[in-house]
């Protein structure tokens, strides 16, 4: 655990007691069994906001506390512990992030305060694709004598049911694959020509899939300069992996202490499972690499929050650590409860849903070892 | 770094470097690898010098009290020393186990006249120290040793063999378990030190697959052994041997910080000079062979996470929220690290990588060979990778003990 200031400490044990009492995991059972629209619910959501959660990277002057990403990186672990489902890494981190990067004055006033508070959700709409690549961007831009015209689909958009307004990346010149040429668009979700249409994920979170029919925009909806919106981009996903590594690396610690709990309990052969070399050496393989993780995850939010220019490869290493460890301890969650692990009555299973749909959610390990390679010279 | 100084330790840097400006020899520079070597007996006068200022400045043992002929310097100023001394390719030339392991164990255990007796030859470097805990008997489960102490009235009689005594040919003074009482296993260990060439001690290295012989077999007959160099009380031994295992695997993980060195220091240079030199690029400039380029991506990150977690241990450690969790599992880490680099090392050669002797190789590749082999005894030595993982699994995660 990083060394943490008074106040982080204060914040980070507000939120462990909070998700025991108000979202464990069978918050997110009742969620999925009651098909809810959004795939959250939005008073649990309110009450995140309420304690100022949604503002933690938002700065003062827009309602926010300006609290940093190490900050919300502490909150996002609590909440990954009992896979709490909120729009908390797609609005109050990812969207607000590229705001905060590239968004004029007027757009940062109209939705940093509303994004703060938790009254408005506003999501990042770049997949088009089965996997993460954000340069792969193909939806179209066509300049209009006034603006642009988008034409295109976006796919698992997370939180999409539920946003007021989306970011969009778009191309407006150049070919996919190509940095140069992506443009980002802030478009409300009412404007004329969006439609969008629920997507049922494994692990009952609100993604959905947005059409975009010919949705005329002014000039006034680009966040950053025309064509090159990947400058905003980038490091606006670059904050949401190293904060959504901080949300898994919770919920691989969950997942590991539940199993170790029952390897200390289950009696077989006359003795605990957890009496078994053979599992406990898998066990410390489990703690060595939750270890190396959290010093990832850790050094990737202050590398934010401080600024330094290793900021890209330090959230590809989070993210892919993140994505490998968390893909180890929940299948290993499963093997080692046996068969109860294999039922829906035990909550093994929800871990092993929620690791693959947050593994390849913003790239999954082997993206981010090709990104982190490149950087390197590799 | 210097920028985050306070007064204090600023003033302590410009001290350490106009000390070290006077007394380090400049022939002696960037020669720390060659030198602080438990196989290299030099007298070379400059190094011998060095060693006396260093020993009479008590800066090879820098946070030990000045009481005990230690730098009495915080571990702030330690680091600072330390920093300054990489600066000018300085090294300390005082090391090895006395200073890493029997020292501090000494510091916490032993009478105020042991302290007094043992601590000249450790601060200054004069008495090379061996440990004399395995035996062939005895590897990962050291509480099984069998090397008999009797107690003689006025002495003790010590029979016995030890074996993977690092340094043994060229120790002068040995610490070791003996087995006071045959009837309880942990509780029948004692810790005794004595001199290397009491009659009765015999030597013999060890010649490993490495073509070296760090390591000797040491064979005890009938060494009579003063009353007053047992360490601790009589059946005690057993705590203090896993103290002293404690100072081990923090001067092998390189967490221990100080001037020691470690597996800590891993640079892609070094990699990618091998990369350019044996394996060569493709027109993009990627590594040429895919398979081992992702590997060596995989190995990259892998370092880099050690590092980080290196890094947080220390930041934790200084705060003083107490040790971090995270040091029990450098050993490991540190180890496969050391191993990966240097298997990928010797992939990359090819055929340069099997050389062993002569010509048709240089000495980078014949070094990297006998590195490579030599490597193997880290995830054996201080505590195997198993027994590591033992450590974590009862410890950190309270699981019991097969019945």
């Amino acid at each position: 655990m990083a060394v943490l200031s008074e106040e982080q400490t204060i914040l980070r044990d507000s939120a462990r007691e909070w998700v025991k009492d108000k979202a464990p995991v069978q918050a997110l059972r009742k969620l999925r069994d009651s098909g809810a629209a959004f795939g959250y619910d939005p008073a649990l959501y309110a009450e995140m906001a309420a304690m100022g959660w949604a503002g933690i990277v938002v700065p003062e002057a827009y309602g926010g506390s300006e609290f940093g990403y190490l900050s919300l990186g502490l909150v996002l672990e609590e909440t990954g512990r009992t896979l709490v489902a909120s729009p908390l890494v797609s609005s109050a981190l990812g969207a607000a992030s590229a705001l905060m990067l590239g968004g004029t004055a007027a757009q940062k006033e109209a939705w940093l305060p509303k994004i703060a508070s938790g009254d408005a959700v506003a999501t990042l709409a770049i997949e088009e694709g089965p996997r993460h690549e954000p340069l792969s961007t193909a939806l179209a831009a066509s300049r209009t004598g006034s603006g642009f015209t988008l034409n295109g689909t976006k796919s698992f958009v997370p939180d999409g049911m539920a946003a007021d307004v989306f970011i969009v990346a778009a191309r407006s010149s150049g070919k996919p694959g190509e940095a140069a040429g992506i443009s980002l668009f802030l478009v409300p979700a009412d404007a004329r020509g969006v439609t969008r249409t629920a997507l049922k994920l494994m692990d009952s979170r609100g993604a959905a899939v947005i059409a975009f029919d010919g949705v005329a925009v002014g000039e006034e909806a680009l966040i950053g300069a025309p064509d090159k919106g990947f400058e905003v981009l980038e490091p606006a996903l670059d904050r949401v992996r190293a904060g959504l590594a901080a949300e898994m690396l919770g919920t691989a610690l969950q997942a590991f202490e539940t199993t170790i709990d029952y390897l200390k309990v289950r009696v077989q052969f006359g003795q605990t499972l957890g009496s078994f070399q053979a599992l406990q050496h898998r066990a410390a393989k489990m703690f060595t690499e939750l270890e190396l993780t959290r010093s990832c995850v850790e050094a990737a939010l202050s590398a934010i929050d401080t600024g330094t220019n290793d900021i890209r490869e330090l959230a590809s290493l989070a993210k892919a650590r993140a994505n490998e460890t968390l893909h180890l301890i929940s299948n290993e969650m499963v093997q080692m409860h046996g068969g109860i692990g294999m039922t829906d009555a035990h909550d093994a299973g929800l871990y092993l849903k929620r690791a693959r749909a947050a593994e390849a959610a913003y790239g999954n390990a082997a993206y981010h070892r090709e990104r982190f390679g490149r950087l390197h010279g590799f | 770094m210097a920028a985050t100084d306070t007064p204090e330790l600023a003033a302590f840097r410009a001290e350490a470097r106009e000390w070290l400006a006077t007394n380090f020899p400049a022939s002696l520079k960037g020669r720390a690898a060659i030198m602080v070597n438990l196989n290299v007996e030099t007298d070379e006068p400059d190094f011998l010098a060095w060693k006396r200022a260093m020993g009479a400045k008590g800066w090879g043992v820098p946070t030990w009290p000045k009481a005990y002929g230690g730098g009495g310097l915080s571990k702030d100023e330690a680091r600072v020393l330390s920093q300054e001394m990489v600066k000018i390719g300085a090294f300390s030339p005082i090391g090895g186990m006395g200073v890493m392991m029997f020292g501090p164990t000494l510091l916490e255990y032993g009478t105020e006249a042991q302290k007094q007796r043992f601590r000249p030859g450790i601060v200054n470097g004069t008495t090379r120290w061996c440990q004399g805990f395995s035996e062939p008997g005895a590897g990962s489960d050291l509480a099984s040793l069998a090397t008999r102490c009797e107690d003689k009235g006025d002495h003790y009689l010590v029979n016995g063999q030890k074996i993977w005594t690092s340094g043994g040919q060229y120790a002068d003074w040995n610490f070791c378990l003996v087995r006071t009482d045959t009837t309880r296993k942990h509780e029948g260990i004692s810790f005794l030190v004595f001199d290397m060439k009491s009659p009765g001690v015999e030597v013999r290295p060890i010649q490993l697959i490495s073509g070296n012989s760090p390591f000797c077999e040491t064979f005890f007959t009938d060494v009579k052994v003063p009353k007053d160099q047992l360490v601790g009380p009589l059946n005690g031994g057993w705590s203090i041997a896993k103290r002293l295992l404690q100072f081990e695997r923090q001067s092998l993980s390189g967490a221990g910080g100080g001037t020691g060195g470690g597996t800590a220091r891993f640079g892609a240079p070094d990699l990618e000079r091998m990369v350019d030199k044996y394996v060569g690029r493709d027109e993009a400039g990627r590594v040429a062979d895919a398979d081992l380029r992702q590997r060596l991506i995989a190995h990259h990150m892998e370092a880099r996470a050690f590092a980080l977690t290196l890094s947080r241990a220390a930041a934790e450690a200084k705060s003083g929220s107490g040790p971090s969790a995270a040091t029990s599992i450098m050993k490991n880490v540190g180890a496969k690290i050391a191993q990966d680099r240097a298997e990928l090392s010797m992939e990359m050669m090819g055929h340069q990588g099997l050389g062993w002797e002569g010509e048709g190789f240089n000495a980078y590749e014949l070094g990297m060979v006998r590195g490579w082999l030599g490597g193997k005894a880290v995830t054996i030595y201080g505590g195997s990778t198993e027994i590591q993982n033992n450590i974590v699994a009862k410890r950190m995660l309270g699981l019991l003990d097969h019945q």
